[in-house]
């Protein structure tokens, strides 16, 4: 019973870790530009998709491949930004709503267009697979993987974030904008930076999630709520706040599908409305 | 001068009578298709009750087909188990949609956009898997089927060439139509207006905006319910995609496409929207998603008033070069 717990416990965190990738780059949009960006998935999608290509096609190892699905979805976020989303910033939150739905239809059609409506497989390399034995207990070698990757990232982005130049920059620009572009922060090239760092760990996110979360074109409506959920819980334009509702959410969607599977994912949506309505400005709130 | 409270308007002008003879019009010029039009009106009723929401009120929903399904399954339910006279059955869909609606009003009203959002978002995914889990009840992904409909006033019956069904869904449209149109331009109307424009002064001039966007929420969600039972009646069939976060994207499609807070705009979009799918779909049914995306897109970048707004805009043009 209690190695029950203690495995539903991993699992959770685990799969909140993953949540949490692809979902900070959502934080920052949201922090920084004050967008609704709905779409936030198509770019994990896509690094899930730039990924069993690098494997598949160019017979890259699955862990090489996972740089090419930053690099990529990153890449598609630079340029979408330039081109779409920066148009919208002034909008209001309908227009974007709308303009992402837009976007993830237009993603979902493409990919079922290239890919076909499958899940695409993954081939893990073998030390990824099967079970590590820690103190008397099982854990899945692959989400031990997942939580080291996202403390490093973690740890990586609370350094750019706190003591870079840049991450100073975008503190400021998420703060006040104007008075930053005053203080000579090109606010713009700050935009885009963070869109692209976010959307490409957003892309990292959805490689590393192929084999938790499966790949198919309906990734990004299938889990945009977790996504949206992730960030107004977590509230928008931090690390910790985020970071603490993505492993909440892990662990209740786990336990809840572990422990009454005949709810499926109703146990997910109410805790969902319940943290909205009990921390109705996120868990850890930057603005007043 | 532009009549800016919009009471004393409440007069049906000559392209409004119109715009109403069309439906009537194209039920003799296009018999064949008939169907599509039952689905075009049904449409545009729901879509109408998402107008009050978000074209008066601008509440963001992306869970308002809750009440449409809640409101189908009501009518198909009823009418499955023995009760099929089909103005009761959509008086008791309308009453369980409102229903429900007023029960979740108190949530959604609470938040900002991003919260409403997530809110609508949530109560729409928790029906959808309620329905989804408890298939012994509406037949899970199945859907329910086995709806039997009595004929209306025990006159008219259904039949398979959709005359019935059609004459229908437009009369109820029309009467629906009729009490919110009556609604945005009472005292009521104008205070949703206020708040929309400007939420934080409404209550200094006294309105209470909560209770406002409760009222209004719980009569949309309703309204809603009422296009619901409709489709139920009309099809004889109740899917569990009437439900589905799609058919909310959708529909804010069809609203946004048409143009939103004229309660017009409503139906023009979901006629368009209806008969573009019906035309691109039966080309290729999975892109038709990849071309509604990139409509959407346009939309949002190059019309944001829609097809009213656009035609509206041309109108004052021509009024100004004519005086």
């Amino acid at each position: 019973m209690l190695g029950n717990l203690i495995g539903v416990l991993f699992d959770g965190i685990a799969y909140g870790s993953l949540l949490f990738i692809i979902s900070i780059g959502l934080s920052v949009t949201m922090g920084l530009m004050n967008f609704v960006n709905l779409a936030h998935g198509a770019f994990a999608m896509l690094g899930g998709y730039a990924c069993v290509v690098a494997m598949t096609r160019l017979g890259m190892p699955f862990l090489a491949s996972l740089p090419v699905a930053f690099v990529v979805s990153a890449a598609a976020g630079v340029v979408l930004e330039r081109l779409l989303y920066r148009r919208l910033y002034r909008a209001t939150h309908l227009d974007q709503v709308l303009f992402s739905i837009g976007l993830i239809f237009m993603a979902i059609a493409a990919a079922t267009w290239v890919f076909g409506s499958q899940q695409q497989p993954v081939r893990l390399p073998d030390f990824l697979r099967g079970q590590v034995r820690i103190l008397g207990l099982d854990f899945g070698a692959y989400r031990l993987f997942l939580i080291v990757v996202v403390v490093a990232i973690t740890l990586a982005l609370t350094w750019l974030i706190e003591r870079t130049r840049f991450g100073a920059e975008v503190r400021a620009s998420v703060d006040n904008q104007q008075a930053s572009a005053g203080l000579g922060i090109n606010v713009d090239r700050v935009f885009s930076l963070t869109f692209a760092l976010g959307s490409g760990l957003a892309g990292l996110g959805g490689g590393l999630g192929i084999d938790v979360l499966g790949l198919d074109p309906i990734f990004p409506l299938k889990y945009m709520v977790y996504f949206l959920l992730v960030v107004a819980v977590g509230g928008a334009g931090t690390i910790k706040g985020p970071l603490f509702a993505a492993l909440i959410l892990g662990v209740f969607d786990v336990a809840g599908k572990y422990y009454v599977p005949q709810l499926g994912s109703f146990v997910i949506y109410v805790v969902m409305v319940a943290m909205l309505l009990v921390f109705p400005h996120g868990l850890v709130g930057r603005r007043a | 001068m532009k009549n800016v409270a919009g009471l004393a308007t409440s007069k049906w002008s000559r392209i409004e009578i119109g715009f109403w003879l069309l439906p009537l019009i194209a039920f003799f010029l296009f018999p064949k298709y008939l169907t599509l039009g039952s689905q075009i009106l049904i449409a545009g009723l729901f879509a109408l009750s998402l107008d009050l929401i978000l074209g008066y009120a601008r509440i963001i929903s992306l869970g308002h087909a809750a009440y449409f399904g809640v409101g189908a399954y009501t009518a198909g339910l009823l009418a499955k188990h023995g009760w099929g006279e089909p103005l009761s059955g959509l008086a008791a869909a309308a009453s369980v949609a409102a229903a429900l609606g007023l029960i979740t009003s108190f949530l959604v009203v609470r938040g900002q956009d991003l919260t409403r959002l997530m809110v609508t978002l949530g109560i729409g995914l928790m029906l959808f898997e309620v329905a989804n889990q408890a298939s012994s009840i509406t037949g899970g992904v199945d859907g329910l089927s086995g709806v039997e409909m009595q004929p209306i006033f025990g006159l008219f019956k259904f039949g398979m060439d959709g005359r019935t069904a059609y004459l229908y869904s437009l009369a109820v449209l029309f009467i629906v139509f009729c009490f919110a149109r009556t609604l945005v331009r009472s005292p009521f109307g104008l205070s949703l207006r206020g708040i929309r424009e400007g939420e934080k002064r409404m209550p200094a001039i006294g309105v209470s905006v909560p209770r406002k966007l409760i009222a209004i929420y719980t009569v949309a969600a309703g309204i809603a319910g009422v296009a619901g039972a409709l489709l139920a009646q009309t099809t004889q069939f109740v899917g569990i995609d009437t439900l589905g976060f799609p058919r909310s994207a959708e529909l804010m499609i069809m609203l946004v496409l048409g143009g939103t807070g004229y309660l017009y705009g409503a139906l023009v979009g979901a006629a368009v929207f209806m008969i573009l799918q019906d035309y691109l779909a039966n080309l290729s049914a999975v892109y038709w998603q990849f071309w509604l995306g990139l409509l959407l897109v346009a939309i949002v970048m190059f019309a944001r008033g829609g097809l009213m707004g656009g035609a509206i805009a041309l109108r004052r043009r021509w009024l100004r070069r004519r005086s």
